[in-house]
């Protein structure tokens, strides 16, 4: 981080009471502030009101706190990439069995890749945005990724695909603060988002059916399936593998006694097996695409604590790296629903060491 | 930071006549000019005045002058109107050029899910309708030919009066937006030899919100705003007084001003271009060069988002467009240079430098000071594909 000089800084705005209060607590650092939208999906087509991310209605809040705090506003057209990397991701890993988080992708490939490019071209060198994570220069002079302050609202498990060259352009004013204080700072503020609800959905499908959204791009994957007990007996059939995820216990349309869990999702024969919940445990994974914080590899095997989805408790583990960025992870003590295609993030501590794809 | 305005295409600043006269206007002319008192015919006179100074502009008669809230809906009064009109009589359907602008193309689309034959004409890479085109695509059915005047991104003059004589001998009409043109250059209603045509007042300097359409006298045009008998039962609604005081002024200003105004913008617009074509490498000029509103000009920047080298620009105090902004500020690739033919790429790299009064040689000269930094840093971040 630069301290004490005044540069041009490209804040990521969503529209969301965090990116505001980001970009506000820059300004009055005394930075020259720009803020950047993204349209990343077609919004033509009719208005769309709903409370997610980069809707019209939320280029109008972002427009409103940029222009009420005094910075220019551009909004960047950003749907090819979008389409190219996150959302094509998002469609093929749905329809191979697996539940992608677009939002990694978003970060590692839009936010700090073609946004943070852009950004540079216009003089920007740095990018902020809204994450309650922080990024710091270590001694060596290495950036490293640490969890915020807020553990509740902690989003370095969403980061961990950025490498050394995006860290050092990545500023997360918010990494220090709760929650409660910064929409205590928009309330100050008078900014108009303060008591805007956080988005929940994805944003590109702003009517959370993620099922229809696959099945109208990839609409093979909506062909029927069984879903079996584990002794490969079939209960019934369903629409395809795209609607389920590892660990889900709703939508499976079986009466049982006991409650049933989706255990494996097999895109081979279109099987979904479900069982109790004791089933759902697993005691080792491997990952790919894995990103190590530090830039290498660590040597041997470490000891780690290991986060497998966004509300997950780091569980103590041990973890070794594979070639090909695969690496190998034995927990301690046997994890609920491992679910492939969501992150698996490597923490010493507050420290993220790095993460990668669970197969 | 001095901030330089080059997007006269978009808008113009307010005339400092017009704003003395709006500002009158507001406090004396409120009367409702349909009411019959002093205080109806006060602003009714005002009115009168200003249609009287518009109607010049276009080398019209006043009363075949029809007041509307801009080009947006002048344009689509003249299409809605005149295909409903024409629909009794069989004529059921619509031409226009590819390249006009969003008011008239998306009335298009709404027309054609509504049963309307549509046909868009191309353009070639000079951005000129070609007449031949034109004469293919009338038919015996075909109510309503619509091609623009001059071009907003481009600012290429279409052969308009030779158009609307092939128009008129298949017995359709001929309607053009002399949006981007009435202010700009000669703007002869009988000499274009058209039926129907929309100016708006803020390309002009007058106000936004204020435009109107000249109707060829004795043409059936079913209104689109239905209500009382303002503007000759052309168009309902109680009359925008200050706005149309506004485009008045501004309208006689543009007239008295023009030749001498066209001349210097046309010397400034060739002068930057020039200088922009010198300075920077993998530049090139987007349309004919010869047949061009004098203070536009159009230029594709290789190897550079447009939508980047405007926020750079805009950063540095440069106020440029990539063409027809749209309502959310968002840039998309441009549908006229598309229309033209040309590749993604080119569709997406090219900056509109639009003159106007406020402009100065010394303008030209700091623009082309900055940009070859600006367009160097850009291009030596030109994005690798994002990691698998």
């Amino acid at each position: 981080m630069t301290v004490g000089a005044s540069t041009r800084i490209a804040v990521a705005m969503s529209g969301g009471v965090d990116s505001s209060v980001a970009a506000a607590l820059l300004a009055e650092q005394g930075h020259e502030i720009v803020g950047l939208s993204m349209q990343l999906y077609d919004q033509r087509q009719g208005e769309q009101s709903f409370g997610s991310c980069c809707t019209l209605d939320d280029l109008y809040d972002a427009r409103r706190v940029a222009s009420a705090i005094g910075f220019p506003h551009y909004i960047l057209n950003l749907e090819r990439e979008f389409q190219a990397t996150v959302v094509a991701n998002f469609v093929e890993e749905y329809a191979a069995g697996r539940t992608p988080i677009p939002c990694t992708h978003c970060n590692s490939d839009v936010k700090f890749a073609t946004l943070l490019d852009r950004a540079r071209g216009f003089g920007a060198e740095q990018v902020a945005t809204g994450h309650y994570a922080r990024v710091e220069r270590s001694a060596d002079g290495r950036w490293i990724l640490l969890r915020s302050l807020d553990r509740e609202k902690d989003q370095s498990y969403f980061l961990f695909g950025l490498t050394q060259e995006q860290l050092a352009r990545a500023q997360f004013p918010l990494g220090s603060m709760h929650k409660a204080d910064v929409r205590e700072h928009a309330r100050r503020l008078g900014l108009g988002v303060a008591e805007k609800p956080d988005s929940q959905e994805i944003c590109f499908v702003p009517d959370g059916d993620h099922a229809a959204f696959v099945a109208r791009r990839r609409p093979d994957a909506a062909t029927q399936g069984a879903i079996r007990d584990e002794e490969g007996r079939t209960l019934g059939n369903h629409n395809g593998v795209h609607r389920f995820t590892v660990g889900q216990r709703k939508g499976l349309g079986l009466s049982s006694a006991a409650p049933l869990y989706v255990t494996r999702i097999d895109v081979a024969d279109r099987s979904v097996t479900v069982g109790p919940r004791r089933s759902l445990e697993r005691g080792t994974l491997t990952a790919s695409g894995v990103n190590w914080i530090a830039g290498t590899a660590p040597e041997g095997s470490i000891r780690v604590f290991a986060q497998i989805r966004h509300r997950h408790t780091a569980a103590p583990a041990t973890v070794r790296a594979l070639e090909m960025g695969r690496a190998e992870l034995a927990f301690d003590e046997p994890q609920s629903a491992v679910t492939p295609g969501q992150a698996v993030v490597f923490y010493d501590s507050d420290l993220v060491l790095g993460g990668g794809w669970i197969d | 930071m001095e901030r330089i305005y080059l997007d006269h295409n978009a808008t113009t600043p307010l005339s400092p006549a017009v704003i003395d006269r709006m500002t009158t206007a507001l406090a004396r002319e409120w009367g409702n000019p349909s009411s019959v008192h002093h205080f109806g015919q006060q602003a009714k006179a005002s009115i009168d005045e200003a249609r009287s100074a518009v109607a010049a502009l276009i080398s019209a008669e006043p009363t075949e002058v029809v007041f509307t809230s801009g080009g947006t809906e002048s344009d689509n009064l003249a299409i809605r109107g005149a295909a409903d009109a024409q629909a009794i009589a069989g004529r059921r359907h619509l031409i226009a050029s590819g390249i006009e602008h969003e008011a008239v193309l998306t009335t298009l689309k709404a027309l054609a899910r509504r049963g309307w034959d549509v046909t868009l004409l191309p353009v070639d890479e000079t951005g000129i309708v070609d007449p031949e085109r034109l004469r293919e695509a009338l038919t015996d059915r075909t109510a309503l030919v619509s091609v623009m005047h001059a071009n907003n991104e481009i600012g290429t003059v279409q052969p308009v009066a030779q158009l609307a004589r092939l128009a008129h001998d298949r017995g359709a009409l001929f309607h053009t937006d002399a949006v981007q043109t009435a202010g700009k250059i000669s703007v002869d209603v009988q000499a274009l030899g058209v039926d129907l045509l929309s100016i708006s007042a803020h390309k002009f300097s007058g106000p936004k919100g204020i435009g109107a359409i000249w109707i060829r006298r004795g043409l059936r045009l079913v209104p689109q705003l239905t209500g009382g008998k303002h503007e000759r039962n052309r168009r309902a609604g109680t009359e925008n007084v200050p706005g149309i005081i506004g485009m008045g002024v501004a309208a006689h200003e543009a007239l008295t001003t023009m030749e001498a105004e066209g001349q210097r913008l046309s010397a400034l617009r060739d002068r930057l271009e020039n200088a922009v074509l010198a300075a920077v490498p993998g530049t090139i000029v987007n349309g004919a060069r010869e047949l061009r509103v004098p203070n536009t000009t159009n230029i594709s920047f290789d190897r550079v988002e447009a939508e980047s080298l405007l926020i750079a620009l805009d950063l540095e105090g440069f106020a440029v467009s990539t063409g027809s902004a749209c309502s959310s500020g968002t840039l998309e690739p441009s549908h006229v240079l598309k229309a033209m033919g040309f590749p993604a790429h080119r569709t997406q790299n090219s900056i509109r430098f639009s003159l106007g009064k406020v402009n100065t040689d010394e303008h030209v000269t700091k623009l082309v000071a900055t940009l070859p930094t600006v367009v160097d840093k850009l291009r030596s971040l030109t994005r690798t594909p994002a990691r698998a």
